[in-house]
């Protein structure tokens, strides 16, 4: 143990404990803005200095490690003028007009200076404006609010694996950007949204749709119809106020119909039939001899990678379209028939924890006739919680309300896709019982789980091992994607999801998405499949229900045609 | 005279693209009594002689090559001449007059330390120096003093030149390491510091192009003796780069233990045309600027007041009477506003900053306010940028708020009055 | 020299990214590095475009946009300052017409200012593609231009 005293306070850590986290652990509040939990220490914003006694200058608490005898003072004079200088400097090259930035109150820097207490800045504003990059469905770069942490680089490029932002230039005229200044659209860019996750300001930011999802709730001649994604229910709480993130699906169906969503339902639903699917694919490739190993294909990051940069991985991936995309083909196929409505007059909404599917449901191959897309559009985690706060909606005041037929029930198996190797966990428990034709007596695969970046595990079907694997974040993605490509790959089955801890992490969660939330998250996930009576999609009767009455069978034609896609190679 | 010639000594005396003049001036006998010593007693050597690094910072050379030693598996070692300091030309002269002994040094350094592999990292604006060094190199393999088993033992190092391409920051450790290593020279945090995890993660020993060049030195003489030479706070020669506006401008080696004063008059000759100083920058761009009245200190690198070391690299900007600071702050800031890496905020931020409040004293429409805010933002700069960028730029600001108060006041005066005048 | 030539000269490791960089922009007339240039090296190296632009764009001499054929940088730092009575990047500005960081029309010269380039003891200095020249004067100034129009290098 190392002693030391910080603010008169004697202070015993483990060796090698930063000043940031031993002051922390005695309750020591030190300011810090670049500094992110989960990744590496910059020290680029300098805020968070201390004062040291004998120590030259100020050193950021940060990076450095504690010493035995430290006496430390994190709220000298010195130190509070240093702090407040350094965010003049950085307010006076941001566009600081805050009100009309979506990050207003929710600003990692408007916090700061409030707790500094900046009221004026000595210094003169110098921001020179440069054009916000909007050109694609999912995000939106905004250079006139980028503080230059380098979160977002160091997501992209190390978590992801995918390094499209980087700085370019250097000292005042430094800015973060694609290569050559590029739009994301020009760029191998997935859209995973991790980049506007991490962001602690409003220079990278989700595409926000709330203004015309709140036109076709008023538009008459729709029939407004929203999906939600399991990873939405675990996280939306954190949005309004909650000390966890998981919120009751009753109170937040109630909550939609008061948003005035005509049918509000559950992503859960084809989540199952996914697994109907693209299960029956699996056991189809296995027993066919197809192409092996499978990948999964839910994840439309994870889709725009492959399609971008592994043209040779496209036949492994699953056909099955994601769940997302299978209930807006249903909604504009079954269910309109089923009401007698006219496709065109159904607008599906999807509140997803991603921005990536924003892009997928813009995709051209996933419509209904070429015009008329599955789903109309899709909101993040963060546009609910916004539309609930405009709308003024009091969570305690909710009454429990239950999801709409005809895609009412569903499964634990389900609201596992929200966590990493849930879709494998969800597979694994239909796939057994189907092949092996025995009930399984523990439906928890636990080496599937866990925030591990690539897990593995073995399962015996039909007399056969078959090796599966899991991974999540882009960067652990690549590496057994790139095993696949050398024809060195062990395994028959692969989950892959794009963001850290599967979708509970997505880039569309509410902010502060840490490696702590992600696991708080992922408890809650495992919590609502505990609960649910149903814990296996093929033991769903309403999945059932729909195979006899349209569907026939998984894999059946009339499957094909509506939950079923093709990918194509954008490698240039 | 006051000059004291030991590194520069042989220069105009040695055809630098001979390895033959060279060793006929007892070139490479000292990496030869090197090995004969063993590493402990060169280390031990290189610490009686208490010399300090002479790339500006003025940090104990032994200690950071002990720490190094410590360390094992593949380690480094880095030359470091990416000479840009403003006022600096000590390295390119000594890479192109005396280009083996740079070589020497680099062995005895690793040879100590056990080191195997090197890089002198070159600006591309000394492209003289690059192919001299190139050609040394080639030379010194030839004669196996580079390779494997040098000298027929089982010492082997060898080294390769790389290139700057234009960031005066890569003379910071780090940020040259980044470069090396093929990236925009940001540096990083420490710790760890480079002897620890340097280049490609490995251990890395970087030391100045003059550090180096004291090796041979060292060796000869001993440590002992090496420290009789210099002042009570530094050791050894010291290269001095004399310019601005003095009669004879150029590159002086003299002891620690000289004046300012006697360099720029015995040396420099003095001023040109019957001129006054009025201050003298020491150490470059980054350096503190002195009055005529404190011309008397001793170059040596004890600490002055709260700036870091005296004299740096050892540049000598001799500014007479005819500049007002306001003038040369505003061309320093300008330098590092241009050479900031944009990493850290205070740096990437404030150096934008202190070019405008300093024009506002060129153009003769400073406040009070403005210095006041210019004096907070030169101190905050000064003590908490994340590098010796940042935390050394201001000092020309700092110093002549210190030793020059009343130009300021004067200076704001004058604004006041033609403020008022003009309004 | 080829790029292909360039590229062959190094080990194909990103270290070398500045190296070939350098020999790029020195090779060609009007140095400066294209996007296709980027896009190659970049596959080369396997490394990200994104990283080869954010070098290209840190270090001040690499380009992405075509300069002359002779970049003339002058230093303006304080000792060149210091020596400089007669205002060499006025003098150079005039003679050819052009203000700083601009490109004559005939794609011959681009003016640019250069950090100390280590030649103070006889400043004023500049430097012409990889050629010093030092103690300067408005005549010599001019006449070092006006060779350099001859066309010999």
């Amino acid at each position: 143990m190392v002693n030391l005293r910080i603010n008169n306070i004697d202070v015993s850590v483990e060796k090698n404990t930063t000043i940031l986290e031993a002051a922390k652990k005695y309750n020591i509040t030190i300011p810090t803005l670049c500094h992110y939990p989960d990744l590496h220490i910059n020290s680029d914003c300098r805020i968070c200095v201390v004062e040291i006694d004998g120590y030259y200058g100020l050193k950021t608490s940060c990076s450095t490690p504690v010493k035995e005898g430290m006496k430390i003072k994190t709220n000298s004079p010195k130190v509070l003028n240093a702090r407040k200088t350094i965010t003049e400097l950085i307010l006076a090259n941001h566009d600081t007009d805050c009100p009309s930035c979506i990050r207003n109150m929710k600003c990692e820097l408007q916090s700061l200076s409030r707790n500094l207490g900046i009221d004026t800045n000595r210094f003169e504003n110098v921001l020179q404006r440069k054009e916000i990059d909007d050109n694609n469905p999912s995000l939106v770069r905004n250079p006139n609010r980028c503080i230059k942490c380098g979160r977002c680089v160091d997501v992209c490029k190390e978590t992801q694996g995918m390094h499209v932002l980087d700085s370019m230039g250097r000292g005042h005229d430094m800015e973060i950007t694609p290569a050559f200044g590029k739009y994301l659209n020009d760029e191998i860019c997935t859209y995973c949204g991790q980049c506007a996750n991490v962001c602690p300001v409003g220079a990278i930011i989700e595409k926000d749709n709330t203004d015309t999802v709140w036109e076709k709730l008023h538009d008459p001649n729709l029939f407004v119809m929203v999906q939600i994604a399991p990873a939405v229910r675990v996280s939306i709480g954190e949005e309004i106020g909650q000390q966890n993130g998981l919120i009751e699906s009753g109170k937040l169906v109630s909550a939609m119909k008061h948003l005035g969503f005509n049918h509000v339902h559950d992503t859960l639903f084809t989540a199952d039939l996914t697994i109907m699917e693209e299960g029956t694919e699996l056991v189809n490739r296995i027993t066919n001899g197809g192409v092996l190993p499978m990948l999964t294909s839910c994840c439309p990051g994870w889709i725009n990678l492959a399609e971008q940069e592994y043209p040779e991985i496209l036949p492994h991936i699953s056909s099955c379209k994601s769940p997302q995309q299978m209930f807006g083909a249903l909604a504009k196929s079954y269910y309109a028939e089923k009401e007698k409505l006219d496709p065109k007059d159904i607008y599906v909404v999807s509140v997803m924890p991603c921005t990536a599917k924003k892009y997928e449901a813009s995709r051209e191959e996933l419509s209904v006739d070429g015009t008329n897309p599955e789903v109309d559009i899709v909101l993040t985690t963060r546009e609910l919680a916004k539309m609930f706060r405009q709308m003024g909606i009091d969570f305690n005041q909710l009454d429990s309300v239950e999801f709409d037929n005809p895609f009412g029930i569903t499964t634990g198996a389900a609201a596992l896709f929200g966590a990493t190797g849930g879709v494998m966990e969800a597979a694994l428990r239909t796939v057994y019982e189907i092949v092996n034709e025995e009930s399984l007596d523990d439906v928890d695969f636990h080496a599937v789980r866990g925030m591990q970046g690539i897990k593995e595990a073995e399962v015996v079907l039909g007399g056969q091992t078959v090796k599966v694997a899991v991974s999540h974040s882009l960067a652990n993605a690549r590496i057994l994607v790139e095993q696949v490509v050398a024809g060195t790959s062990p395994y028959q089955f692969i989950e892959v999801m794009a963001c850290p801890g599967g979708c509970i992490g997505g880039g569309g969660q509410p902010y502060g998405t840490t490696n702590e939330v992600r696991q708080q998250r992922i408890a809650s996930i495992y919590e609502v499949d505990g609960k649910m009576v149903y814990r296996k999609s093929h033991d769903n009767p309403s999945i059932k229900a729909l195979y006899k009455e349209y569907l026939t069978e998984p894999n059946s034609k009339k499957a094909h045609h509506l939950l079923h896609t093709h990918y194509n190679s954008r490698n240039s | 005279m006051i000059e004291y010639k030991e590194l520069t000594k042989k220069f105009g005396k040695i055809d630098p693209l001979s390895i033959n003049d060279y060793l006929q001036q007892d070139g490479y006998k000292m990496i030869r009594k090197a090995i004969k010593m063993g590493p402990k007693k060169i280390l031990n050597e290189i610490s009686l002689s208490r010399i300090t690094g002479r790339g500006g910072a003025g940090f104990p050379v032994s200690i950071k090559m002990k720490s190094f030693a410590n360390e094992t598996g593949v380690k480094y070692i880095i030359c470091n001449a990416d000479e840009g300091e403003p006022g600096n030309f000590k390295d390119r002269y000594l890479m192109e007059n005396d280009p083996h002994q740079i070589i020497e040094g680099m062995l005895i350094s690793a040879f100590s330390t056990g080191a195997s592999r090197g890089f002198i990292y070159i600006r591309s604006e000394y492209q003289n120096a690059i192919n001299i060094m190139k050609h040394t190199i080639k030379e010194a393999r030839k004669y196996l003093f580079l390779g494997e088993n040098i000298l027929k033992t089982s010492f082997s190092f060898d080294i390769e030149i790389r290139r700057g391409a234009g960031a005066y920051v890569c003379g910071e450790e780090f940020a040259l390491i980044e470069s090396i290593e093929g990236k925009p020279g940001r540096t990083r945090v420490k710790p760890p510091f480079p002897s620890q995890k340097g280049v490609f993660g490995l251990p890395t020993l970087i030391n100045n192009v003059e550090t180096f060049s004291n090796l041979p030195f060292i060796m000869r003489i001993g440590g002992r003796e090496y420290n009789n030479i210099g002042s009570d706070f530094a050791s050894g020669t010291k290269l001095i780069s004399l310019s601005g506006n003095v009669k004879n401008k150029g590159l002086y080696e003299v002891s620690y233990g000289e004046t300012i004063k006697d360099v720029i008059y015995i040396l420099g000759g003095g001023i040109p045309n019957n001129r006054q100083i009025k201050m003298v920058q020491l150490g470059g761009a980054c350096g503190v600027v002195i009055p005529q009245s404190l011309l008397d200190i001793q170059i040596d690198n004890e600490r002055f007041h709260i700036f870091d070391s005296k004299i740096g690299a050892g540049a000598l900007i001799v500014i007479d009477d005819r500049h007002d600071i306001f003038d040369i702050i505003l061309r320093n800031m300008e330098f590092f506003e241009h050479e900031s890496c944009g990493k850290c905020t205070p740096c990437r931020e404030g150096h934008g900053q202190m070019v405008n409040l300093v024009k506002k004293f060129v153009n003769f429409q400073a406040t009070k306010k403005d210095y006041l805010s210019l004096k907070s933002l030169a101190n905050v700069i000064h003590e908490t940028s994340l590098c010796g960028l940042g935390q050394t730029s201001p000092s020309s600001i700092i110093s002549t708020m210190e030793f020059f108060p009343e130009d300021y006041e004067k200076r704001i005066e004058e604004s006041v009055r033609r403020g008022q005048t003009n309004g | 020299m080829s790029l292909e030539k360039i590229l062959s000269k190094y080990p194909q490791k990103k270290e070398y990214l500045i190296e070939i960089l350098l020999d790029v922009d020195e090779d060609k007339k009007n140095h400066f590095i294209s996007e296709e240039e980027v896009t190659t090296i970049a596959k080369h190296l396997k490394i990200k475009e994104s990283h080869v632009c954010s070098v290209l764009s840190f270090y001040t001499l690499l380009s992405s946009r075509e300069r002359g054929e002779y970049i003339i940088q002058v230093c303006k730092d304080v000792p060149c300052y210091l020596n400089d009575n007669f205002n060499v990047v006025e003098t150079i500005s005039k003679h050819l017409g052009i203000e700083m960081n601009d490109t004559t029309d005939d794609r011959m010269f681009s003016l640019e200012f250069t950090a100390c380039i280590g030649c103070c003891e006889n400043a004023p200095a500049m430097r012409i593609n990889n050629e010093i020249f030092v103690s300067l004067t408005k005549d010599k100034v001019i006449k070092i231009i006006d060779s350099k129009k001859g066309g010999n290098s």
